[in-house]
């Protein structure tokens, strides 16, 4: 006799984990997708690095030493 | 020896449960006025941008439809078309609903913000905040105008549609808005009329059971009147064209027609031919409304194509 018996309720969660698998997949896709879309409309990107916590001079606003205007 | 106890199996939810508190028919009609309103605007939208502002949209009525059935699971297990929903059918518990609900809202408002932008995602919050306080805890239960008001739940899509493209709220929105919001009471009163509902057992006020048929019935003539010059000032603004007007005057009529024949009979009349021109009249609304949304995409695709 053997002694694994599939129980009606496994199918069902075996449905469940699959579906909740799916869907987290979905939203790994969803999230690259985006920031694929978006980093390719930005035309450079170098410009996608953003203030991130540490002070990265290259990101401050240029100023003209001489006319004071920005850059 | 050790007694066991076994959890009933009836209480673990199937996938297609968590599914169904989703209200998948009314995220149909959400998912299809919203692609309008976003395909109608007069800036581009990515594709991929417009696909995830879509499905955002799309999960936020769904995360509404659960937060409503978490509400409401005390009335839905007293009426018949509702007592197989899954919390009355104790598939699902409430928690998991309310939770569902709630996560599902604040994943899909943030996702639309940082897919598209604030306004968008602003309206969506405030539509699920609409039709789960305003209507489903506020209003429901406590007038027989309620889906009056909360019938605006169900008009925001194509305003967030459009937002999502521009960033913006214009008349051509507000129009889409108000024809959806306008549309709402008469579509809905037509099948009150010929549906059997024991809503009155469950403690919501409806028109028809409240105030009777005869109300109901000068109701939907009433409505149906105001939703006329709303359709027809859609179609003269920067959306609207010849293909748009054209389908607008022949919807209205047919609708007004229809409006006026629910209006000119009594109870008796309907009884007889078991309500053949109110459920008509439901067919030809939802005839109505989607036409109204299909003559838009094909002036706007006019438009594109030059013509």
């Amino acid at each position: 006799m053997a002694l694994h018996v599939e129980h009606e309720l496994h199918g069902r969660r075996r449905g469940r984990n699959r579906g909740v698998g799916l869907l987290l997949a979905s939203f790994v896709v969803l999230v690259f997708g985006l920031t694929v879309v978006k980093v390719i409309a930005l035309g450079d990107a170098g410009k996608f690095v953003a203030f991130d916590g540490s002070l990265q001079p290259q990101l401050l606003p240029q100023t003209d030493p001489a006319t004071g205007a920005s850059q | 020896m050790t007694d066991v106890t076994l959890q009933p199996a009836a209480q673990e939810a199937e996938m297609g449960d968590y599914i169904a508190l989703f209200k998948p028919r009314v995220m149909s009609l959400v998912v299809f006025t919203a692609l309008v309103g976003l395909l109608v605007a007069p800036v581009a939208v990515h594709p991929f941008i417009g696909f995830v502002a879509i499905l955002c949209i799309a999960v936020g009525a769904g995360a509404s439809g659960a937060l409503n059935m978490w509400w409401d699971a005390d009335i839905d297990a007293k009426m018949r078309r509702t007592a197989r929903r899954p919390i009355p059918a104790g598939r699902v518990q409430p928690g998991e609903a309310l939770g569902l609900g709630v996560t599902l809202s604040v994943f899909a408002t943030v996702l639309l913000w940082l897919a598209t932008n604030a306004l968008a995602a602003g309206l969506l919050a405030f539509t699920i905040f609409f039709y789960t306080v305003v209507y489903s805890v506020w209003l429901k239960r406590l007038t027989p105008q309620n889906i009056v008001i909360g019938g605006a739940a169900g008009a925001f899509p194509p305003m967030i549609g459009w937002a999502v493209a521009t960033g913006g709220v214009s008349v051509e929105s507000a129009l889409m808005f108000a024809l959806i919001f306008m549309w709402t009471p008469p579509h809905f009163w037509a099948l009150a009329l010929f549906v059997k509902t024991d809503y009155g057992d469950a403690g919501v006020p409806m028109l028809t059971e409240t105030h009777g048929p005869r109300v109901t019935r000068n109701h939907v003539l009433a409505y149906t009147i105001l939703l006329v010059p709303v359709s027809i000032a859609l179609g003269f603004t920067s959306i609207g064209g010849p293909v748009y007007l054209a389908t607008a005057v022949l919807l209205n009529l047919w609708f007004l027609k229809g409006a006026w024949d629910i209006w000119n009979r009594t109870e008796d009349r309907a009884a007889a031919d078991n309500f053949k021109v109110e459920k008509q009249v439901f067919k030809v609304s939802l005839y109505y409304l989607f036409g109204h949304f299909v003559a838009l995409l094909i002036d706007a695709a006019l438009r594109v194509g030059g013509v």
